[in-house]
């Protein structure tokens, strides 16, 4: 009568079964950090005194966010997270091999169902996809795991969604967690897992639940899980192929809610500014007119969400009043999409197509707005001064509701897009 | 510990992009980061603030992203401690690992506004508002919390660990 995550937090803590609310200390399998976020972990894991990191093998830190190098002080930034990770011979990443963290990782059969897994990254929670236990920590809290190989915890409560029906076309797994913020509010899973099932779940594909998962953190959660099916099995056998443990919910778990939603009907959400949780269905949009639209980021860089734009700018052309970014995830993600013919269309469309980066997801580089101007972004949040000034707006949707709305140069349905 | 300090209130759902926009994440010096503490939504909020002066905002404070220059920069502003009604969760864990304090007392955040004195007993955890002469209990803390922030923030708790291993 246990939960995903309580299954997976139990034999990490040596303990047969944990309940909610209980405080442990949990062995980690993957110790994650970035280029903003480690040279913080950095200091503080020097001032520990150990020296060491607990497994360079499991320690991961990769340069995305400020990288290829922004400016002076992110490259300052960078040689000191690459120098680290040279000399305690941690997994790293460098530009040209990289990706987004949350991309990547997953990619390269680091992560692992049942695993536990901290990040000095909000975002970490997207490994949830795959059944994995993941969350997103501070930089002193990574110090620490790097150190020791334990994180302390409170056992969090699960709260189940059930997604009932058939997902209509142009719905994706943006528009699920979109909506579901929505409705619970962006601190409505506070503390909590989200654990998400039911048939539109089973029928997603592996990319959607990536974008599920990364956005648990919208609603305050503390991770976001699926349990491990068929389509997971395979993702795993096809990135790493290393033996796993699994365990699935027990039909009698104790669930702290039992959220259920019917999504036959439901059309792509779009989250207005500056919350993401302020969704509106694309038939009650309006007329908003854009500046700039990015497809990509830990949410949506992935090969899905990159296919599902290709198909709409096919033959078309990004409006003349509008700018288009579309970055891939990684340079998996970029070489597959070049293989598959996407990157000549994004070009013939007049998008432009940046390496692998956060960029403008968190107002970095590669698309800054300028005050006035409105975005429309297949990223995660959209708080005031996001992806620039504080002037600007943030529209959040899925890569089709991006790509149509790149084509007519205000927020528009796919469905407007002669095919 | 008692603080003493004069409430800057501010709603629900502060986000660490608003305590500390991205775009100066590319340092991580403190002092630095205080000097655009709240930029986007009040650029003057660093220079108004007084050493001691305490920050009270409803619900959900500190949510987005794992940045822990967000309460690096709110202490290195002279903040001595931040009262909310709720608290993101990374936000809460990296605020007690680096030893800034926080509260919960929906009470008090209630019947607090801006310009308030507010004087805070961490060792029992009692809000006087001193402005209104009205006092409130906030929540305590689990033990094992007050374990970390007893030895003054979680290095110097997992170093006395280590060394007690």
């Amino acid at each position: 009568m246990a939960t995903l995550a309580e299954k997976i937090l139990a034999p990490h803590c040596g303990k047969k079964q944990v309940k909610p609310g209980e405080f442990i200390n949990a062995k980690v399998d993957l110790v994650l950090a970035n280029d903003i976020t480690a040279p913080l972990a950095i200091k503080e894991f020097q001032r520990l005194g150990v020296g060491k990191v607990f497994d360079p093998a499991k320690v991961v830190m990769v340069p995305d966010h400020f990288c290829p190098n922004k400016d002076i002080q992110s490259a300052e930034q960078a040689k000191f997270m690459r120098e680290f990770a040279k000399e305690q011979k941690v997994i790293y990443f460098e530009v040209g091999r990289m990706g987004i963290e949350h991309v990547l990782l997953p990619e390269q059969g680091l992560v692992l169902p049942c695993q536990v897994i901290v990040g000095a990254d909000s975002h970490t929670c997207t490994y949830g996809a795959l059944g994995a236990f993941a969350t997103g920590m501070g930089s002193t809290d990574i110090a620490v795991a790097m150190t020791t190989g334990e994180i302390w915890m409170k056992v969090p409560p699960t709260i189940k969604f059930i997604y009932h029906g058939k997902l209509p076309k142009w719905v994706s797994g943006k528009d699920l967690i979109l909506y579901t913020i929505g409705n619970i509010g962006v601190d409505g899973a506070l503390y909590s897992v989200m654990e998400f099932s039911g048939e539109a779940i089973d029928e997603l594909s592996m990319d959607g639940r990536f974008t599920m998962a990364n956005m648990a953190i919208e609603a305050g959660a503390k991770a976001g899980i699926f349990n491990v099916d068929e389509k997971t099995k395979k993702y795993v056998e096809e990135h790493g192929n290393r033996l796993y443990s699994t365990y699935q919910s027990d039909k009698d778990a104790e669930y702290a809610n039992i959220i259920e939603y019917d999504m036959s009907k439901i059309e792509p959400q779009v989250a207005f500014p500056h919350i993401p949780s302020n969704t509106k269905p694309i038939s009650q949009v309006g007329e908003v007119k854009l500046d700039q639209v990015v497809i990509g980021s830990c949410t949506n860089g992935r090969l899905d969400d990159l296919r599902i734009a290709a198909k709409l700018f096919q033959g078309k052309q990004v409006h003349s009043e509008l700018r288009c970014i579309i970055i891939p995830g990684s340079q998996k993600v970029y070489l597959e999409a070049l293989r598959e013919g996407l990157i000549e269309i994004f070009i013939e469309a007049g998008a432009v197509v940046s390496t692998p980066t956060c960029g403008p997801c968190l107002g970095g580089y590669m698309g800054v707005l300028a005050a006035g101007e409105r975005c429309l972004s297949t990223t995660n949040r959209n708080f005031v001064g996001r992806m620039g000034s504080p002037q600007s707006e943030v529209y959040l949707a899925n890569p089709a509701v991006a790509a149509a709305s790149a084509i007519l140069g205000k927020i528009a349905n796919p469905e407007e897009i002669p095919g | 510990m008692k603080l003493k300090g004069r409430v800057s209130k501010f709603g629900a759902n502060v986000n660490t992009d608003i305590i500390i926009p991205a775009r100066y994440l590319n340092i991580s010096e403190p002092g630095e980061l205080a000097r655009h503490c709240m930029e986007d939504i009040d650029p003057e909020f660093p220079s108004k603030i007084e050493p001691g002066d305490i920050i009270v905002a409803t619900t959900n404070f500190g949510c987005g992203s794992s940045r822990e220059h967000a309460p690096l920069a709110i202490k290195a502003c002279g903040i001595s401690c931040v009262i909310a009604q709720s608290f993101a969760r990374i936000f809460f864990r990296n605020a007690i690992n680096i030893g800034l304090p926080l509260l919960e007392c929906a009470e008090a955040v209630k019947e607090t506004e801006t310009g308030d004195i507010l004087e805070v007993d961490l060792s029992c955890g009692e809000i006087n508002n001193v402005s209104k002469h009205k006092t409130f209990m906030a929540s305590s803390y689990p033990e094992f919390m007050l374990g970390i922030i007893n030895a003054g923030g979680l290095v110097e708790y997992t170093k006395n660990r280590l060394q007690g291993r």
